[in-house]
């Protein structure tokens, strides 16, 4: 019977790696959210001044 | 302001329940690497993050054409958010490839080509993005930014092909390594449709963003507009 090696213990990089990726893409997402919101808020006020 | 499409709050949701099924799947369906051990598992969002880089790209250099042929602003609109979609999911690539290579190659960086090229490639549209904010004339800033993006489209390839042409230490995903290569490995049935299934997602998920940042960027250009009319009257 043939005694087979354990896989590395990389469960720590693997735990970084994912936080990088999701961490990223939602800081992304969010910053669209609140450009978006801000812009829209922008759009508002200079329709009233354009109104006036 | 208008309200968001029903396509795009679909195309949301569609999005959402793909990324929910393609964690479930990197986590818990695919089988655990037998030698790398559970840092392998980054290889799934890390191609597929790649892969969006360079769609993103490549959607940026055809939008720069589209733009100089007909003139339509919304390309240049299409243009840019695409930029920006790519430099993420680009730096998301570099990143957690270098986290992948610290337990692997035992280093968090090394002067390979494949790091090299992905490097100068994102730094030729962190370039593009701020050089943009430099122009004030719309139309220049346009036709600057379509020639930008077609030429610079020139680094993607090259990157995708640094691992086929020069020696190097990057593993192979489709086709066959350099036999110098470190942290290559056979995917099993579940590991390709995870990471089938992870491409098809990040896709997903590129439309999406792209589709919400077009809207933004149409949305800029109205506030734009609208603050040059108040400001002359």
């Amino acid at each position: 019977m043939f005694l087979r090696e354990a896989p590395a213990d990389t469960l720590s990089y693997m735990i970084l790696g994912y936080s990088v990726i999701l961490g990223t893409i939602t800081l992304f997402l969010m910053s669209l959210v609140l450009r978006f919101r801000s812009l829209a808020r922008d759009l508002k006020v200079l329709e009233e001044l354009e109104s006036k | 302001m208008e309200a968001m499409p029903r396509g795009l709050k679909a195309l949301s949701w569609i999005t959402g329940a793909l990324f929910g099924v393609a964690l479930y799947m990197v986590f818990f369906y695919a089988p655990r690497e037998a030698v790398m051990g559970e840092v392998q598992r980054v290889f799934y969002f890390h191609v597929a993050a790649g892969w969006v880089g360079a769609l993103a790209f490549l959607v940026t250099a055809v939008a720069g054409v589209l733009y100089l042929a007909r003139g339509n602003r919304r390309w240049d609109i299409v243009a840019q958010a695409s930029v920006e979609i790519g430099v993420v999911f680009t730096l998301i690539n570099i990143v957690s490839g270098s986290i992948w290579a610290r337990p692997i190659w035992n280093t968090w960086w090394t002067w390979d080509p494949r790091l090299v090229t992905a490097t100068v490639m994102e730094l030729i549209y962190i370039a593009y993005l701020m050089l943009r904010q430099g122009l004030e004339d719309p139309g220049r800033r346009a036709r600057f930014g379509a020639v930008y993006g077609i030429l610079g489209f020139l680094s993607v390839p090259l990157t995708f092909l640094s691992i086929r042409i020069f020696r190097t230490i990057h593993p192979v995903v489709v086709g066959n390594s350099d036999p110098t290569a470190q942290g290559a490995f056979d995917m099993t049935p579940r590991m390709l449709q995870a990471f089938m299934f992870s491409l098809m997602t990040f896709t997903f998920l590129y439309a999406t963003a792209l589709w919400h940042r077009v809207r933004l960027g149409r949305l800029a250009e109205k506030v734009d507009q609208l603050k040059m009319k108040v400001m002359a009257g």
